[in-house]
């Protein structure tokens, strides 16, 4: 892979005692000290009331993060959007397994279309009544990775701005003993492209051999290690940090992400 | 945008191993679909499963990816010569200047499904040996081919529904034409479980019969499960003639419901009218339609609206799912190889078992194999959450 680049309008965010990217910019540049606490799910005001009764965890994280990003500016009807998960819904994939392995497999509608991974984009495309392209990635631990090489590619080739919307949560037991992500987190990004936004923060990426490095605050190198969409943390600490730099992160098992930060 | 030339291209259906088997099923106008007797699944529906999937047994070293699902990728990789062309393509390019972009909707789900019916009495445990990136994740299917390679370049799983695996060939385009990789293995495979036969009959979405697309009785689809690969390249300035290229894509949203298409399916002709606008070309320009064409009431509807809306009635289609099924997350990538075969050989597949056309639908809707020479064709793929995608084929003059 060569380099992509892009440009950063808007970041949102959400995990374990970290409300909003406001928040989370506090904690990383360490002007707050952080305080560990469940990841709090804002409901999902943005959707019509049919679609917000049916509206899982995921998909009230992944809007939850994409409107911040979004910000007062950014008219959503226009932006396509790459959204990217390792896992989707948990709870919802968990009570299907639960249905189908009893002896009543009558399974409900909504469960069952919630169950596909891309339900988060279909939730958000009624929301905001979007209507251009939208595509759901799983690159399974890689996903943040994959999920911010497809939106820079899309911007390679001419798209003004992607909305990148990457979130985890975790499994209800017993697939959480498989899958041991602690809790809830999600970021987004909206990228645009560079020759339009001289002033803004500004990203390269490429494919690198160099070993991630771990974030220095025990807390967020916890999430790193063990929530999926957390492996952007380091990119998130330079962008609150204003700092300029190299950072490495974690992506496939054959290959991390360099990412060039430009503040 | 960059036109990609499909170099390889492989399918494993229910209609046979391999393109020989595909080829000689739609020339006969045979289906592939048979009363449900999948697992312990008691519904009154017809599928399309693939038979040998059990015998095959993956390499000693990627055992842990163990599943119905990644048995039929290895399956269908090991057809048509596409092993030695990705072999090759890895000496030429380099592991690292080759993507994976595979569509699934299930995954390797039926293991899980499976395992819930074995939980540890005591702790509720799962199953030991039970392995959940090796195949129940999303992405599974994706990392068994590129370990099975050995390639290092990106890669990952889409999976927008029952349009993953068309989306995987814009994916590519996309990452080919913005120089960050020269080649890529595209595809789709999807396999048969418990969610997606329930959950579509939760949905009152099967029908009892094989599907009937566009019949003015048809009453729902038939679920079936396949692998389809195709290894694509940017396409040369002068390709060879008869070399199958990616012309278009075009993608869109419908924002309208989870689960049901737009009755005008403006998605849908939004991804169509964008496909046509990628390849720079017109509505007039397209010799045959594969159309999306899964049986539902709705579907067809929506999508006779939107090809009306954009090419009239006098462009010749068909959809293949009255053979095939509804392979749901590998359909995209199995049509567009039925879509590649169409214009090799000019046959454009009728659309089996209609016994009387929806007169309100009103296309040139094929009920019997017709040839005619084939520049170019359109692929149709529609997904839950409203994810559309079109794909406009041609063949090199």
């Amino acid at each position: 892979m060569s380099t992509l680049t892009g440009c950063i309008q808007g970041i949102g965010m959400l995990g374990p005692g970290i409300a909003d990217w406001q928040a989370a910019r506090a904690l990383l540049a360490s002007e707050q000290p952080y305080v560990a606490a469940p990841t709090v799910l804002p409901p999902p005001a943005v959707l019509p009331p049919a679609e917000r009764r049916r509206a899982g965890r995921v998909i009230r994280l992944a809007l939850a993060v994409g409107a911040e990003a979004l910000g007062a500016s950014a008219d959503a009807r226009l932006l396509p959007t790459v959204f990217t998960s390792s896992g989707g819904d948990g709870d919802n994939c968990h009570e299907l397994c639960v249905s189908l392995a009893s002896g009543d497999r009558q399974i409900s509608p909504t469960r069952f279309h919630n169950s596909v991974h891309n339900a988060a984009a279909g939730y958000w495309s009624i929301a905001y009544d979007c209507t251009r392209a939208s595509t759901s990635l799983c690159a399974g631990d890689a996903s943040f990775g994959a999920g911010l090489v497809e939106a820079l590619s899309q911007l390679a080739c001419g798209a003004p701005a992607v909305l990148l919307l990457a979130y985890d949560a975790n499994y209800p037991q017993p697939l959480y003993a498989m899958r041991p992500i602690p809790d809830a987190f999600g970021v987004a990004l909206l990228l645009v492209a560079p020759a339009s936004a001289p002033d803004l923060p500004r990203l390269q990426v490429a494919l690198s051999d160099a070993p991630a490095a771990p974030m220095e605050q025990a807390a967020f190198e916890s999430m790193r290690a063990s929530i999926p969409a957390a492996r952007s943390l380091p990119l998130l600490e330079r962008l609150a940090q204003r700092r300029a730099g190299t950072v490495i992160l974690d992506y496939l098992d054959t290959a991390r992400l360099a990412v060039e930060v430009q503040p | 945008m960059t036109a990609l030339h499909l170099t390889h291209f492989t399918a494993t259906s229910c209609l046979g191993q391999g393109l020989a088997a595909t080829r000689a099923a739609l020339g006969q106008a045979r289906s592939g679909l048979a009363p449900c007797d999948f697992e312990t699944v008691d519904l009154n529906t017809y599928i399309g499963a693939v038979a040998g999937i059990d015998d095959i047994v993956l390499p000693h070293e990627l055992q842990r990816f163990d599943c119905r699902n990644n048995r039929l990728a290895h399956m269908a990789l090991m057809h048509d010569g596409f092993e030695a062309a990705v072999r090759s393509a890895i000496a030429r390019f380099g592991p690292r200047r080759i993507g994976v972009f595979l569509g699934t909707s299930t995954s390797g789900i039926l293991t899980t499904e499976i395992a819930y019916r074995h939980l540890d009495p005591v702790n509720g445990a799962l199953p030991p040996g039970f392995d959940y990136k090796g195949t129940h994740n999303s992405f599974s299917v994706v990392d068994y081919v590129g370990q099975l390679f050995g390639l290092a370049g990106p890669a990952v799983a889409l999976c927008t529904a029952c349009s993953s695996s068309a989306k995987v060939f814009a994916t590519a385009q996309r990452m080919i034409g913005a120089g960050q990789i020269d080649a890529a293995i595209v595809g789709g495979v999807d396999s048969l479980c418990l969610t997606t036969l329930y959950g579509f009959h939760s949905l009152q979405l099967t029908s009892p019969e094989p599907c009937r697309p566009f019949d003015v009785a048809r009453d729902g689809l038939s679920i079936s499960e396949a692998a389809a690969f195709a290894l694509v390249e940017r396409a040369p300035t002068d390709p060879d003639p008869g070399a199958i290229l990616l012309l278009g894509a075009g993608e869109s949203s419908d924002a309208y419901h989870m689960s049901s298409p737009h009755p005008d399916g403006v998605g849908a002709r939004n991804a169509m009218s964008a496909a046509l606008t990628d390849a720079g070309l017109a509505p007039g320009d397209v010799d045959y339609i594969n159309l999306h064409g899964t049986g539902t009431p709705s579907n067809d509807s929506a999508e006779s609206r939107a090809v009306l809306a954009l090419f009239g009635e006098a462009t010749p289609c068909s959809s293949t799912k009255g053979a095939t099924g509804h392979a749901l997350g590998a359909a995209g990538a199995l049509e567009a190889v039925i879509c590649a075969l169409a214009l090799e050989s000019g046959l454009m597949p009728g659309g089996l078992n209609v016994r009387q056309r929806d007169p309100q639908l009103g296309l040139n809707y094929l009920t019997q194999n017709r040839h005619a020479p084939l520049r170019r064709v359109l692929s149709n793929s529609f997904g839950f959450g409203g994810a559309n995608c079109a794909l406009l084929f041609g063949r090199a003059a």
